[in-house]
């Protein structure tokens, strides 16, 4: 019997229970509850998220496919589109850091090569505690080790990404992986079950008891039993998946099946509710004919594992023997277990007997949808609030210490543990503002940017949002880039909060500006809530994922100086805000103050400029102003120089020095450029009504700040990039 | 000249290789199915890098088992070029087509970067373009690329001149910090005493083209040419 027990067990409420009920005209057995309070999780259904995404812009002429399939599709001409998405593997990542990170990127990967398109490149966003804390770094290590381990063995290259280390991650670490692949626009596959009496086939791993109720795990808050959530983990095989990955993309390519959906969160219950939902059609399964790692397994165990690398194929009637033969000769199995039915409905039998029978609209277009109370919260007036600025330190001790921040320091420690490299198509390596990758035989060349910092979104939602979505543009305008479309990752905390349920609002309603202002649609995403652990939630944490073409290949431009005596320009202007810095956090332990502001407008303008002075050629180096301000912005511009050209610049605007050197103002970017092609620029700046101010020129071997005829910063670059360089290596150094 | 690249159910560099032989060699190129019995009639075998069966045992060792590597045995016995690279020098390691073993990285961690190798010994079909003392730049993508063999084999690969490239600094020198991965003796590619089967861990093959950061790969495949060109 259905008890008040079981339903706090399965995460469902009494009212959801009453509205089962009535849906499906009967009381639900065990197995058919279980199938509901997986598909009416948070993670799956987007319950409480639903009615504010719809404030997202999706639509434009490129997209092919927007939010609601596997991944978003944006055309990008010459007959190719692009398939891509991020989503997040926060809550295994914390409970098993290497299984949950590499069953991520497992799952990503799915998503991606479910359209028929292979996928080129992987990103991954991550959010940790401080490193002082041993856990932390255990499970920075885990994480990095799980990605790694997965997308090397897969032959999926780890272009870039972005990490970023708060408190409030110590014992919540987020884990965002992107994935992007490359599909012809007329080979694209979607999870459709269509044609009455397709046959229905399992195929890949075989099912197991590992991962049940992930979905349900990932929609509720951790308390003190997290260590007994281990078992909710998935464990991945990359080698199967590879496998996987070929056979699939093999029956696509002979044009042998109808649709495909891959099992990932809530399995086979996922795959086939939704593949009839999307197709007005049903499906009837034999649960006995599914392929099982374990013994005894229950109707509901099966059909709530999350065992991972399996997919489900809707196969054409009379190509079965064929899909077989693809899938024997990558030595897995194809095993029907079912096929399509006219009524719309989920049926499922077992040792001969029926044990699910529901309509799939109830599970999948009925859930309901919460509009939940939300309200401004608490801390925030007074975190806003930065009265008096401490007094400044030596300059160059400052910028010492942002540089060995270990949110600035160098990610190289990280990155090559990743395999960059294959597919031979990675033409901008980590490290810079964008990925940057070309397509082979072709003219153009793909950027990608992550970007998300929650400092912001935590003083400001709204402006939060928007200078994600900005700043993940301006990195793609600094490599020769035109941003074409948007993914998100929102990672919250426990949404019935109504604070956290108003920073959600909030950060919606700025990501929705900035891409409207840019004239760019969001093609899907993923929504991760309750990262609350023992009641404390993160920061409220958009990463915004921005995907953007090069027209031409040889045009690009990175961010590292290219040559000594060019002058050095400032496109955009300086402001006095130190809100929010990585200097009030690293120098002085305060996060605290109004974030930089920003004018989407003003920015647009900056973004279109430094585009359109790559594409004319002009342009030696362009890197974006971020955490850290002006000062580190110049130091990464000379470390990432080569041969480590240092310059000499002088400020001239009337802001205290450390403000000046550090703050984080936005619709800033730093290029070079050869003195001939300066008048050009300065025109074209004037044109666009962006301020561009010759700050110096570069040069010498030390980076060099003068401000107001004063000396104020004059560091060695050499010993400046060792502090950033050597920093996260020495915290993981084997002693 | 045709060219036959092996493909493993986990090989990951198997487009990258044929890529370069085919599009910018344009050589004649073929894949080789690990499950098959045939070379097909190929001047040169390449077993390129990847996880060839997920490699959660021990890099190569199932690979070994592979159907086609009884034919790939015979063809280096009677003199047929092989070339491993990465996972595929791992796996002729395990054949003992090459002596030695490959441990984890002194680091204990993957590795994905450009290295300095050395070219000791340029009279082998694999270097011949080259010359002695001349340093390339290739990436190196590996876990397990810590060469290690016992104090008799490293002194018999080095009186054989077995030992092909070194890692190494830009200037060539070999030294203990240029050591990426803790190989004894700096060791980055030996080849056999026949002097037909070489395995390297750098991938020439993501060394082809200037916009990838270098063009030192082409040396390996353009020695290959010459030395099958020779022949002929």
């Amino acid at each position: 019997m259905i008890d008040k027990k079981i339903l706090e067990e399965l995460n469902l409420t009494l009212e959801e229970y009453e509205t089962i009920v009535q849906l499906i005209d009967k009381e639900p057995n065990i197995t058919e509850l279980g199938i509901f309070s997986l598909m009416w999780s948070e993670h799956c259904s987007y319950k409480s998220s639903k009615v504010h995404l719809r404030k997202l812009p999706t639509k434009g002429k490129n997209v092919i496919q927007g939010p609601g399939e596997n991944a978003g599709i944006i055309d990008i001409g010459e007959g190719l589109a692009v398939v891509f998405k991020i989503e997040s593997h926060n809550h295994p990542s914390f409970l098993e850091p290497f299984q949950g990170a590499a069953t991520g990127v497992g799952g990503i990967l799915r998503d991606i090569f479910t359209m028929g398109a292979r996928p080129i490149a992987l990103l991954d966003s991550l959010r940790f505690g401080p490193l002082a804390n041993s856990k932390n770094k255990a499970i920075m290590e885990g994480v990095i080790s799980g990605i790694s381990s997965y997308g090397n063995s897969m032959g999926i290259p780890t272009v870039g990404g972005d990490v970023y280390f708060n408190n409030c991650y110590s014992l919540n670490p987020l884990v965002n992986v992107f994935c992007l692949g490359i599909v012809e626009k007329d080979k694209i596959f979607y999870a459709r079950a269509e044609g009455d009496g397709n046959p229905v086939l399992y195929v890949g791993a075989k099912t197991g008891r590992d991962g049940i109720h992930g979905a349900t795990m990932a929609s509720a808050e951790f308390g003190e039993d997290l260590e007994e959530k281990r078992p909710n983990v998935q464990v991945g095989d990359p080698f199967k998946e590879k496998l996987l990955l070929e056979a699939c993309l093999e029956v696509m390519a002979k044009d042998l099946i109808v649709g495909i959906q891959d099992m990932g969160a809530a399995g086979l219950t996922c795959s086939t509710s939704e593949m009839a939902a999307k197709s007005g059609s049903g499906i009837e399964i034999d649960l006995d004919l599914v392929p099982q790692r374990e013994e005894g397994m229950t109707p509901y165990e099966i059909m709530l594992s999350e065992s991972q690398e399996r997919m489900l194929i809707i196969a054409k009637k009379e190509k079965v023997k064929e899909v077989k033969e693809i899938f024997a000769k990558w030595d897995l199995d194809a095993v029907p277990i079912g096929y399509v039915t006219k009524g719309e409905r989920l049926k499922v039998k077992a040792k001969g007997k029926t044990v699910v029978e529901l309509p799939v609209k109830a599970i999948i277009d009925l859930c309901p949808v919460y509009e939940r109370e939300s309200k401004s919260p608490f801390y925030l007036k007074s975190a806003q609030k930065l009265s008096t600025l401490p007094g400044s330190e030596d300059y160059n001790q400052s910028l010492h210490k942002l540089l060995s921040s270990a949110t600035i320091a160098d990610k190289e420690w990280i990155y090559r543990q990743y395999d960059h490299m294959v597919q031979t198509n990675t033409i901008l390596l980590p490290g810079a503002d964008a990925s940057v990758l070309r397509i082979k035989g072709k003219k153009k060349a793909l950027a990608i940017s992550l970007d998300g910092n929650s400092l912001y979104s935590y003083l400001e939602p709204k402006t939060g949002g928007k200078i994600a979505v900005a700043e993940a543009c301006r990195n793609l305008s600094c490599v020769g880039a035109q941003p074409v479309g948007v993914t998100n990752c929102l990672n919250f905390g426990n949404p019935e909060k109504p604070e956290i349920m108003w920073q959600f609002k909030e950060v919606i309603e700025g990501i929705a500006q900035a891409c409207q202002v840019f004239n760019i649609p969001i093609t899907g995403g993923n929504v991760s809530f309750y990262n609350d652990t023992e009641g404390i939630s993160i920061y409220p944490t958009p990463v915004i994922g921005v995907v953007g073409i090069l027209e031409d290949i040889s045009k690009m431009v990175g961010p590292g100086f290219k040559e000594e005596g060019n002058p050095v320009v400032l496109l955009g202007n300086n402001k006095d805000e130190i809100g929010g810095s990585e200097y009030l956090k690293s120098v002085f332990k305060i996060e605290r103050g109004l974030p930089p502001q920003i004018d989407l407008e003003k920015e647009k303008r900056v973004q279109e400029l430094c585009l359109e002075a790559i594409n004319l050629g002009i342009v030696q180096s362009a890197h974006d102003i971020s955490e850290g301000g002006l000062a580190v912005c110049v130091a990464e511009k000379c470390f990432l120089s080569g041969q480590k050209i240092g310059c000499r610049l002088e400020l001239k605007d009337k802001i205290r020095t450390d403000v000046l050197l550090f703050s984080e103002s936005q619709s800033r970017i730093i290029i070079s450029i050869k003195t001939h092609h300066l008048q050009k620029l300065l025109s074209l700046a004037q044109k666009r009504k962006v301020k561009a101010e010759i700050i110096g020129e570069t040069g010498g071997r030390n980076i060099s700040f003068r401000h107001l005829d004063e000396k104020v910063i004059n560091i060695a670059v050499t010993k400046a990039h060792l502090l950033w360089k050597k920093k996260i290596p020495e915290i993981f150094r084997i002693k | 000249m045709k060219f036959g690249v092996v493909i493993f159910p986990g090989s990951n560099c198997d487009y990258d290789t044929f890529n370069v032989l085919k599009e910018i060699l344009k050589q004649n190129s073929v894949f080789l199915w690990h499950k098959d019995h045939n070379l097909k009639n190929t001047d040169c075998v390449i077993l390129p890098g990847g996880f060839s069966y997920g490699d959660y045992l021990r890099s190569g060792a199932i690979a070994k088992f592979s159907p086609l590597m009884q034919e790939i045995q015979e063809y280096a016995f009677k003199g047929g070029l092989v070339l491993g690279i990465c996972n595929g020098f791992q796996i002729l390691l395990e054949l003992g087509l090459l002596p030695g073993a490959m441990l984890r990285n002194k680091n204990l961690k993957f590795l994905c970067q450009f290295v300095h190798i050395e070219l000791e010994n340029d009279e082998t079909p694999f270097t011949k373009k080259g010359k002695k003392g001349q340093v390339l730049k290739i990436p190196i993508a590996h876990y397990e690329g810590n060469y290690y063999a016992p104090p008799d084999i490293i002194q018999e690969l080095e009186i054989n001149n077995q030992i092909v490239f070194r890692y190494s600094d830009a200037q060539g020198r070999i030294s203990k910090e240029a050591n990426i991965n803790g190989s004894l003796g700096n060791i980055a590619g030996i080849i056999n005493k026949q002097g037909n089967v070489m395995g390297m861990m750098p991938h020439p093959e993501r060394a082809f083209e200037v916009h990838l950061g270098s063009k030192d790969g082409r040396l390996i495949f353009e020695s290959i040419l010459k030395t099958v060109d020779s022949r002929q």
